[in-house]
Order: C-alpha cells, then structure tokens, then sequence
C-alpha cells in the first residue's frame, strides 16, 4: 500500500508537466487553430536557455531562471506566432502543422550543435528531502511539483473566468469573428495565448529538468505524451487537458511498476485508441460538429 | 609554352598533395557524438584526439602523421553500420570506435571483412567471443569484470542477496546476464530482476520495485545519463541499501550530473582518472587542460587504444593492417614500453584486455579509489 501510495505522488508529479503542457495545446488550437509539434521541444529549450545565461553571462541560477522565463515569452510566445504561425496559418493547418515539425527539429539540432549533445545537470529549485508517511516516502520535489503546477492551472483558470481579458480570450477562442464585430482585438487576445503557452512551457521545463536532465532530446517524449494527454482529456477544454495529463502521469507510473515496465511507453497509445473508439470528444471534451 | 607551364604546375601541385596524403595514415573514428551514447562517445572521441595531437606533434607513427576523420553514430547500431562502411571505403589502417556493444556487433563483421583491426570501447562479452580477430577492446569485457564485481558484493559488502536494475539493450543484456551467472556461482540471491530502457527519463517506478525487494545491495547496470537520473530519484525516494556498480555508475560524468546523490556509490572500475598512479593523473591534467572537463573511462579507453596502436605497429616496423592484427594478441604493453598505454595491458587472443582495475567509492562528489585489484593473469 505505501508502495501504491508513493508511485500515486510520483505519477501526480509527472502527471502535473504533463498537464502543463497539453494545457498549451489546447490553447493554441482553440484560439488559432494551431497544432504545435514543437511543443515537446518549447520544454526542452528553457532549461537550456537558464543554462546559457549561467554559463555565458555568469549570472546567478535565480537571475537566469528569471532571463530563461523572458526569454522564452519572448522566443517561444512573441516569434513563435510572428514568425512561424501568421505566416503560415493563412495557407491551412497542414502547412502549418509540418512547419512546427520542421522548427522542433531545428530547436533539437540547434542545441546539440551549440550547446551540448549529452545531458547537462540543472540545478532543482528547491532541496531534495524527503519525509515518511505510513511507510511510503514521499519526496518534497514531487509534492513541489504539484504544488507548482496546480497554483499555475488554477491561476490560469481564475484568469480565464474572472478578468476581462480571460473573458475576451474565451470569446476569440469560441467565435472569432463576433469577437472582433463586438471589438475585442482578437490578435493580441491570440498573442496572449501564445504567450500563456510559452510561459507554461517554462515552468514546465524548471519543473522536470531537474529529474529528466536537460538534453536536446528531451521533448520527443514530453511533446507526445503531452498532445496524447490533450486528446485523451479532450482537445476543446482545458479541464480535459488537466484531466488527461494527470491520468497519464499516474497510469505510467502503476503500469511500468505493476505490469511492465518495456510496454509502458505504449500505454498512451492504448488508451488514446480507446478514447478514439469509444469517446472521440475526449473524457472531458465537447462533441463538436463539422459539415462539409 | 604557358599552357605547358601550367600543366607542369599543376603535376606538381597534385603530385605534392598526394604525397601528403601518403604521408598520413587514417584512423577514423566512428563514434557515439549524439544520442544516448553521447557521453560515452565523446569522452571516447576526445581522449583518441588527445593522443593523435600528441602522437603527431611528436612526428606520427613511423614518419607518418595520424588523420582522425570522424562520424557520429547517433548511438544507432543501423547508422553505425553504415559509418563504418563509409569510413572503410577510405581504406584505413585502424579503425577507432564504437563504443555501444549494440553497435559494435552490428558494425565489426565490415571492419573483419576489410580486414581492418577496430579499436572499441564496447564492453558486451560477445563481442570477443565471435572469433573475429580483427576486434580490440580497451576495456573489460563484462566475462573479466563482472567476476571481480561478484566476489566484492560476496566478500567487501557479505551481501546474501541482491536487487539488479539493468538496461535492456546490447550492453545491460549482456551485462545481466553475466551477473546473473556469477551471483548464481555464489549462491548469492537475485531477488529483483528489474529491467529498464535505453534513455529512460522517469525512474520513480523501478526505484519503488527496487526498495521493496529489500535485498541486501542494490546492483545499478546502465548506461551513464540513466544512471544519473536514476541515482537522483533513489535520492529522492531515500533509498538507504547500498548502491554498487561497475564503471558506468561511479563515472566522473554521472557524478558530474548526479551531484549529491552520487555519493556513497560504490562498484569496480575497469579504468578512472582518479586512479592512483602517477600517468593516469597526469593524463587527467592534460585532458583537462585540452577539454576543460574531466574525462571518464571513455576517454581513457580512447587514449590507450591509439597508443597501443602505435606501439604495436613500431614494433612490426610497418603500416601492415594484417600483422597489426597478428601483433597484438598476445601482446603485453608496460608504461616503460609505450608511456601512453599509462597502465600495463595484455591482450588475449580473442582481443580482451587485461590490466589493473579499481574499487572505487563516490565521496564528497569524488571518485575515490580504496583498493587496486591485480591483473587477472597475474
């Protein structure tokens, strides 16, 4: 039982950056219709971003955690969508869905080449201690986790709900063109979205680089499991999202400890084609109609 | 009249390019530079640099200076093969690399059909069990280290049983599968076989299966990112049983990226920077100097290998790929022969190595070495 109870913490943790970055999914495809395939690698890049700013500019690991969370809204958010998203958004979703493919590649070659191609240790935010329960030992990093991720998704649904520009955004990402004839500046709501994602990806990337080491590789795994968590949660709600990243988290972790630890990458797979089958909207997603 | 001026010239010219590359002899180097052999391969690829820098600052081999050219195999047996090839077709003298066992089984059958001798840093037993005689290792097999990691858990640590983690590819199979034999040879206990994957992130679940075998020692089996990451979340589960491993865990790199969590690892090591003897010391300086890190026991492998390439080849007295071969089983290189074999080395012949090797303990981030173990042959 206190093993259960330790890999339910372990699982939540992980479970928790999962669900920060499907959040961005949904996001994005809500109010731009963008599917963003270099997800996985916007959480790869922040780390690596601290770790230049600390080596190269020497500063302190809080400054460059500070520097890495700018930069990343400014790279990640602000040329994302200039330089990558309005150009291509116009020609359809494919192009642009093979251009995110194009840019994570790019992101991925563009840290091994220039920074380093093995892992770089990254320092964690807090101490790693951990304390008994019941006789399940519970690490603080992971209740930390939690503790962060459920403060920046709560945050981010108080910002949704309760202040004019969450309202306006929900509005840009139901009816974009009643949003504009009712005066909502429906660019820059969208340019807070991509903001919000980058801004979310950063916390992510703090978050896991120091378990996972930051490596250029980082994303392929994050990125998947993260779109499979959109979808599996329903890829129209930002609940679903939450719901499915922590599901994921759980279920990997009772899977590779209870049943094996080689399938446990397939497992995602499974129950995205069972969620296709029996519950195409996602568990918590809205049935949507397309006519043609 | 000018047309055959420039003609001449340009004889001249090429004439003068191919005698400089006559000049050279080609040691290529296929190696792990991306993927999750990166850090293995790099170590590798820097310490065979080091010595090609010096080795050619000092004139070459026999009046002929080294060219290195390198490739990546992207730690993936199939690119690995087609690397090795490639590098073939460029009729080399020596072949140095890889240093995955996955790759170098896939790879070494081209170099013993060119008949080219390859230098590795694989460590998979099988290797140099296949009759190739064209293959070298510059490290244990698993068949010399894993007995000498046995008989420590049997007799330092008076462990009755023991909880195995392992990476499931060429080198934790083979790795697994010859602990499994020697742990069965002394009746010590095997309670958990728990098998993890190549560039594995999240350990949370195999440290849980690992703690609640509760087995006397924890034998750790993988590659060295892994072994970091897992290492950092045995920290966090507050794993008390002691961590034993063979190279890979106490490698200067996993400590380097472990930190704190390193420490209290013990285990055997084939070959460590921060071996007691006065030439690998000074060898650490020096790659440390040149890298601005310090190596792990890839960097050695890599050094050793192209000295002992050199010795081997000095001794023959010509660049003969075949009698290179021939010359080095059997072979026994001492510091006072070759300096830059840093340790004395025997090679059998099958192509294992034997020399010194060390038990080693992580203290205060520091590898620290508590016992010399002798030769096997000695």
């Amino acid at each position: 039982m206190a093993d259960l109870f330790q890999l339910l913490v372990a699982g939540l943790a992980t479970g928790g950056i999962y669900a920060l970055v499907a959040i961005g999914f949904v996001l994005l495809w809500q109010t731009s219709q963008t599917i963003n395939f270099a997800q996985g690698e916007f959480v790869m890049l922040p780390a690596f971003f601290v770790l230049a700013a600390m080596k190269l500019g020497g500063l302190s690991f809080s400054l460059a955690i500070l520097i890495g969370f700018a930069v990343s809204l400014v790279v990640l958010g602000l040329l994302f969508k200039r330089l990558v998203v309005d150009p291509m958004i116009r020609h359809g979703v494919l192009p642009l869905v093979i251009s995110t493919i194009a840019l994570a590649i790019l992101m991925k070659e563009g840290v091994k080449e220039f920074y380093a191609a093995d892992a770089q240790p990254f320092p964690a935010l807090w101490a790693t201690t951990n304390f008994s329960v019941g006789g399940a030992v519970i690490s603080v990093q992971s209740l930390v986790i939690i503790a962060v991720a459920v403060v920046a998704i709560a945050a981010l649904q108080y910002f949704l709900a309760a202040t004019k520009t969450g309202r306006r955004m929900q509005a840009t990402a139901q009816n974009p063109t009643l949003a504009r004839i009712l005066g909502i500046p429906v660019g820059r709501m969208i340019l807070y979205t991509f903001l919000i994602n980058a801004g979310l990806v950063a916390l992510a990337s703090f978050l896991v680089s120091p378990i996972y080491l930051a490596k250029f590789t980082n994303g392929e795994t994050l990125g998947l499991v993260a779109f499979i968590a959109a979808i599996v949660g329903g890829f129209n709600q930002v609940r679903g999202a939450i719901l499915g990243g922590l599901l994921l988290g759980v279920i990997d972790n009772i899977v590779a400890a209870y049943l094996s630890a080689q399938y446990r990458a397939a497992i995602p797979l499974f129950l995205l084609v069972a969620v296709i089958v029996f519950r195409p909207q996602g568990l918590l997603g809205r049935a949507e109609e397309r006519t043609v | 009249m000018r047309i055959r001026v420039a003609a001449l010239a340009a004889a001249l010219c090429l004439g003068a390019v191919a005698a400089q590359a006559q000049q050279k002899v080609k040691m290529p180097i296929v190696i792990e530079l991306s993927g999750a052999g990166a850090v293995s391969g790099t170590n590798f690829r820097d310490g065979a640099l080091l010595a090609i820098e010096e080795i050619n600052a000092k004139g070459g081999i026999l009046g002929r200076k080294i060219d290195a050219p390198q490739s990546d195999t992207q730690s993936n047996p199939g690119v690995s093969r087609a690397q090795v090839q490639k590098a073939l077709d460029g009729d080399p003298y020596v072949l140095l690399g890889p240093v995955f066992s996955g790759s170098v089984k896939v790879n070494m059958i081209l170099a013993q059909q060119a008949e080219v001798p390859q230098i590795t840093g694989a460590e998979g037993a099988e290797i140099t069990q296949a009759g190739n005689p064209y293959i070298f290792r510059t490290s244990f097999g698993q068949q010399m280290s894993m007995p000498k990691i046995a008989n420590y858990i049997r007799d330092g640590l008076k462990a009755k049983t023991v909880a195995l983690l392992w990476v499931n590819n060429d080198f934790g199979k083979g790795g697994r599968d010859t602990f499994m034999k020697e742990m069965a040879a002394r009746n010590i206990k095997v309670v958990a076989d728990v098998s993890t994957e190549s560039g594995q992130v999240d350990f949370a679940a195999d440290v849980v299966k690992i703690k609640s075998a509760n087995a006397d020692t924890i034998f750790v089996y993988i590659n060295e990112e892994e072994s970091a990451r897992f290492l950092r979340e045995a920290r966090k589960q507050g794993v008390k049983t002691p961590l034993i491993g063979e190279t890979t865990l106490l490698s200067q790199k996993v400590i380097e990226l472990a930190g704190d969590a390193a420490n209290g690892v013990r285990g055997h090591v084939g070959l460590t920077v921060d071996a007691p003897v006065a030439a690998v010391l000074a060898f650490r300086e020096r790659f440390f100097k040149r890298y601005k890190y310090l190596p792990d026991h890839n960097g050695l492998k890599g050094y050793t290998g192209v000295y002992a390439v050199k010795y081997a080849t000095e001794k023959t007295g010509k660049f003969d790929r075949k009698l290179l071969a021939k010359t080095m089983h059997g072979l026994t290189i001492t510091p006072e022969q070759e300096p830059g074999v840093l340790v004395e080395a025997t090679w059998d012949d099958k192509g294992d190595i034997d020399r010194i090797s060390f038990l080693a303990e992580v203290v205060d981030g520091k590898q620290k070495v508590v016992q010399i173990l002798p030769k096997l042959g000695k």
